[in-house]
């Protein structure tokens, strides 16, 4: 059952009972949480949802439809910024929020139509996204000037707008969430969010996406139009991006360059990576793992934080290859799922008949 | 193997700042119950860490040595060290640790001005005291935050006044890096140019990862200035210094700058190409009082390293000395105490670089200036000082005694 | 006149700063599809082994070649202990790679401290029209030339340039005509960490040596060897004299910052029209 939990299970499956008090249990773990620990963890927390929202989407889109995008975090900035430039123009927040997430998924849509119908192949697509979200954050840089104003926002360039308003209710937008508020409404819209792309790929369209991770070719033959849905997931993976970048903007609270850099596209794939690829829980325990993990280090006087970061990064990458959740959720899985080993089994036994990969070719999770 | 503190500072050549061992308390007799705590937080780690590691160490220095000598009332300090990392995600994540979580009643730090802005909606948040120890580019206004640097009407007004009217450098060109310090900075830059009959030719900005300086070099080659004015700042932007040498050189044209030699540039120039830039500062090593080389050799014996300190370096002391004489003035170190004793305008300490004093209208702080030229020995040569100037363009914009609740940020604005 | 000469002079310097950065990863990337994140940290050490040995009193001449060495040695200890594990398993590859990058950044930050190393730029400038050129400049680009000639001579006309492209088309095949595969890997990954090593000493006259030096050129490397596309060299080449022409031009008539956004929205566009990289239609050549 562990096992199971640790999302084990086939992904095309509908979750069991089990799944549901999985979830359940974390919520409640989140609720109760600012009844018994100090504000300040509260805060810490409260920004990592955001950045959970983010590998969510990676961990969706990679994972499950196979798509490596790079640049997942050109549309968290895009829905940071968005976010923060209509809260601040309107001073309502709610509308912001579906803004931001519009934003995220409109900018997605737009570059995965190129991309997408251009059937650019995998690791252009992966390069491709990379330079947007760069030039983005170029770009967004470059706006230091008091020319950048958008409404009665200043862009602020490098700086970034410091002035991210906090939720407010929507029905009386003058009442801001306060620190604890902000914290539950974060941990529930995370858990939707997760649960919404768990059940989400046990529907035809998540069948489809899995289809095409395993073989697209395939896939087309059978008669689905699959650039359909990759640009699909491609734009909910993008929307889903754009909501975390609102939240976390609002929970540093600042919308900063930074959102858009080389290394924040880097710690996504190492949240998802070390979390644990093609699970969905995998990427959120990732993020609480290496985030908290960072800041910790900040404060110990280690010299270079980046000296261990960079040490604990090769020594995942070459011990625990599968990530943390799935190599934990393989010890019990050993004796108890009998099916799993099986199917795994079976899979090694294809590979080893496949005929010699051409190189380049990204070497795609089996989706244990 | 138990390393003693110098030589791990020697170990671990980045060095780092952590509370004050127990036998400096020890030795100092005083009692290690109730400690004040002192946040710092800079960037170990990361693009700007240039500026901040010889800060980090002073900062420490300056705390060690307030221990050693009895603590403050009666108290001891401990410093709590956060490595913000180079990113302002970390500057926001700390400064709300250290005053919620490890109830630091002063958070010293900041280097660049997004860092700065960053944590001060949160200090305000959270009713914390923050000491900005950096220059910058002026006019935030705001009583739980203390500039201890220096501002364009202190640093540029008497560098333009000195390259403009005196040397004759009377058309400028001018470079600045693509961000709010720049920015304003290089409005500074072009108001002072025209106050003293000069003529602004062109500014330009550069993004902070930018080292190919050649074509703003042709650019700058074709407008034929008198004089270019820098404002670039870090690691990568010392390339200019290295290719303006090399296709056009200071024996054609004057370089001057405001930002030049706080991330050390002149020790990690050849000494060629240091030679001759004019800037103002607040503080170099090579100053001839008493105070100076007294700070200079206590850092080294401190720390064990026998470079250059700086005028970043020299920041850590003051922002403690000055924020320690605060507390004794109030009798009480929790923020809100330290804030009404800044507010008289009595908080005055003798430092490294001269006497420095807060002023109560604006938390910003009137110091000595002095410009300088770089040497064929890697060093300065002080031209000439200028005592005791007042922040004058803060002082116009900012009144924290009329307004306390303001918390802006003002920008010049330049006809 | 002197206007052309500027012209020429800012788009063969674009062009060299391009070819440098990217040829030790058109062999590491291009040949051997290892995606090293490392790569401007290779860089970084070339610049910062060329720093030690002129500070040493050694020839800057001399300590180029040494710099080259050193980072191939290098090279040939990260093969062993990380890159061997993870031929074909990209993402993996990529994930280490980029660890490797934070441990290199930490771990010259720890010895070297974050300040800017410096090497003076020797031999002065020139004087065409109103413009002064630094010589080193021109002597930059001749070195990018020369690297690119002797690169794809050992490429095309040797006997080992033969059995490393044999060995990177099809490693099966050349283990079964004997050769030793391992062996030929680790030392094609050396020769690309010496190449950078080698580009990292020669840049360091003009942008010196500080730890996070990598990371201003390791996205342009990437995207000048990917749009130069399957043929490392000829596609590396033919992308950087793109880039530089466009970045030359455009950061001269306005500033460098418009000049590098150009090149990448160039670089997006550019692999929209030609999915497989500049090189994608062409058969032979290297």
């Amino acid at each position: 059952m562990v096992h199971g939990i640790l999302a084990m299970q086939h992904p095309s499956e509908r979750p069991k009972w089990w799944w549901w008090v999985f979830v359940a249990g974390l919520a409640a773990f989140f609720i109760t949480m600012p009844f018994h620990l100090e504000i300040f963890v509260i805060l810490e927390m409260s920004r990592f949802f955001g950045m959970a929202m983010l590998a969510l989407s990676m961990g969706f889109l990679w994972g499950f439809s196979g798509i490596l995008s790079f640049g997942q975090t050109a549309f968290f900035g895009l829905g940071g910024y968005g976010f923060t430039v209509l809260a601040l123009n309107t001073g309502e927040t709610t509308g912001s929020v579906f803004f931001a997430v519009a934003l995220g998924a409109a900018g997605a849509g737009i570059l995965g139509y190129f991309m997408i119908y251009g059937r650019i192949s995998e690791i252009y697509l992966s390069v491709i996204t990379l330079v947007f979200t760069l030039i983005l954050e170029k770009g967004i840089r470059a706006t230091s000037g008091d020319q950048y104003v958008i409404g009665k926002v200043r862009l602020n360039g490098q700086n970034g707008i410091p002035t991210v308003p906090q939720l407010d209710v929507p029905w009386n937008t003058s009442v801001q969430l306060d620190i604890n508020w902000f914290f539950w409404v974060g941990a529930v819209v995370m858990i939707l969010v997760y649960i919404g792309l768990r059940l989400l790929l046990t529907t035809p369209f998540g069948r489809v996406l899995v289809g095409i991770r395993e073989n697209e070719r395939r896939t087309e033959l059978l008669g689905y139009d699959t650039r359909r849905y990759k640009l699909g997931a491609f734009m909910l993976a993008g929307g889903v991006a754009g909501l975390g970048g609102a939240f976390y903007a609002i929970s540093i609270p600042l919308a900063h360059p930074e959102m858009f850099s080389l290394g924040r596209a880097a710690d996504v794939i190492m949240w998802v990576l070390v979390g644990g690829k093609g699970t969905l829980i995998g990427p959120i325990a990732g993020v609480f793992a290496i985030e908290h993990f960072k800041g910790w280090l900040g404060t110990q006087g280690v010299g270079q934080v980046t000296l261990v970061l960079g040490a604990v990064l090769i020594l995942f990458v070459l011990v625990f290859q599968r990530g943390l959740v799935p190599s934990i959720g393989s010890l019990p899985g050993l004796w108890q799922d009998r099916a799993a080993i099986g199917r795994r089994l079976g899979e090694a036994a294809a590979q080893a008949r496949r005929p010699v990969r051409r190189r380049g070719q990204a070497r795609r999770g089996s989706g244990a | 193997m138990r390393l003693s503190r110098r030589q791990f500072f020697q170990a671990a050549s980045g060095a780092l700042a952590f509370a004050s061992l127990p036998h400096v308390l020890r030795r100092a007799g005083i009692a290690s119950e109730d400690p004040i705590k002192v946040g710092n937080i800079l960037d170990r780690t990361g693009i700007l860490n240039i500026y901040s590691l010889k800060q980090i160490q002073a900062t420490a220095m300056a705390v060690d040595e307030i221990n050693a000598a009895g603590g403050l009332l009666g108290r001891p300090l401990e410093l709590v060290f956060y490595d913000s990392q180079s990113d302002g995600q970390y500057n926001s994540q700390y400064v709300t640790e250290a005053l919620v979580k490890d109830k630091c009643v002063v958070v010293h730090g900041g280097i660049t001005s997004s860092s700065r802005e960053v944590m001060r909606p949160i200090v305000n948040r959270f009713k914390g005291l923050l000491f900005y120890n950096s220059l910058y580019e002026g006019g935030v206004c705001d009583r739980r935050h203390v500039s201890t640097g220096m501002v364009p009407a202190q640093q540029l007004e008497p560098l333009f006044d000195y390259v403009v009217n005196e040397l004759g450098g009377k058309r400028t060109y001018i470079l600045a890096a693509d961000y709010n310090y720049g920015h304003i900075t290089s409005k500074w830059m072009q108001k002072f140019t025209r106050d003293n009959g000069g003529e602004d030719l062109a500014v330009e900005f550069f993004p902070l990862d930018v080292t190919n300086f050649q074509p703003a070099i042709s650019r700058i080659q074709a407008a034929k200035p008198d004089v270019v004015m820098s404002a670039l700042v870090g690691g990568a932007h010392i390339a200019f210094y290295r290719q303006f040498e090399a296709s056009i050189g200071k024996d054609n044209m004057m370089l001057a700058s405001g930002s030049y030699g706080v991330g050390l540039e002149h020790t990690q120039l050849s000494p060629e190409e240091g030679n001759g830039i004019i800037l103002a500062t607040s503080f170099v090593d090579d100053l001839d009082t008493a105070e100076a080389k007294d700070f200079v050799s206590r850092f080294h014996a401190y720390t064990g390293d026998t470079g250059y300190v700086g005028e970043y370096g020299e920041y850590g002391e003051r922002g403690v000395k000055v924020w320690a004489e605060a507390v004794r003035q109030a009798g009480d170190a929790s923020s809100d105490a330290v804030i009404e004793a800044l507010a008289s305008g009595n908080v005055s300490v003798v430092g490294a670089g001269g006497q420095y004093t807060v002023d109560g209208q604006t938390n910003h702080t009137t110091m000595d200036i002095h410009i300088v030229r770089g040497n064929m020995t890697q060093t300065f040569d002080v031209i000439r000082s200028f005592s005791q100037r007042p922040p004058l363009d803060t002082q116009q914009v900012c009144d924290l005694h009329a307004n306390p609740d303001d918390k802006t940020q003002y920008e010049v604005e330049v006809e | 006149m002197d206007q052309v000469a500027n012209y020429l002079f800012q788009i063969g310097f674009s062009f060299s700063i391009f070819i440098l950065i990217s040829l030790g990863l058109a062999v590491i990337f291009g040949m051997m599809r290892v995606i090293n994140l490392a790569q401007g940290e290779f860089l970084m050490l070339g610049a910062y082994f060329c720093t030690l040995c002129t500070n040493a009193g050694i020839n800057l001449w001399l300590s180029f070649i040494l710099s080259a060495l050193a980072v191939g040695v290098f090279g040939v200890i990260v093969e062993r202990l990380v890159i061997q594990w993870l031929y074909g398993r990209i993402i993996d590859t990529l994930l280490a790679t980029w660890g490797l990058s934070l441990l290199l950044v930490g771990g010259v930050t720890t010895i070297f401290g974050p300040q800017t190393e410096s090497v003076a730029a020797p031999l002065g400038n020139v004087q065409v029209g109103a413009f002064g050129f630094p010589v080193y400049g021109l002597v930059m680009m001749a070195i990018a030339v020369a690297l690119l000639v002797a690169v794809y001579a050992f490429w095309r006309f040797t006997r080992y340039g033969l059995i490393v492209r044999g060995t990177m088309q099809n490693p099966t095949i050349s283990a079964a005509l004997g050769v030793n595969r391992s062996l030929v890997y680790m030392l094609t990954f050396a020769f690309g960490s010496a190449l950078t090593g080698l580009a990292g000493a020669v840049l360091a006259p003009i942008v010196g040596a500080y730890p996070t030096l990598g990371i201003v050129y390791i996205a342009k490397a990437f995207i000048t060897v990917i749009t130069g596309g399957h043929l490392p060299l000829i596609g590396t080449v033919s992308a950087s004299g793109l880039f530089s022409t466009i970045d030359g031009i455009v950061a001269t008539v306005s500033s460098s910052v418009i000049g590098e956004m150009t090149v990448l929205f160039v670089a997006i566009i550019l692999l929209r029209l030609l999915p497989l990289g500049i090189t994608g239609r062409m058969t032979r050549g290297v």
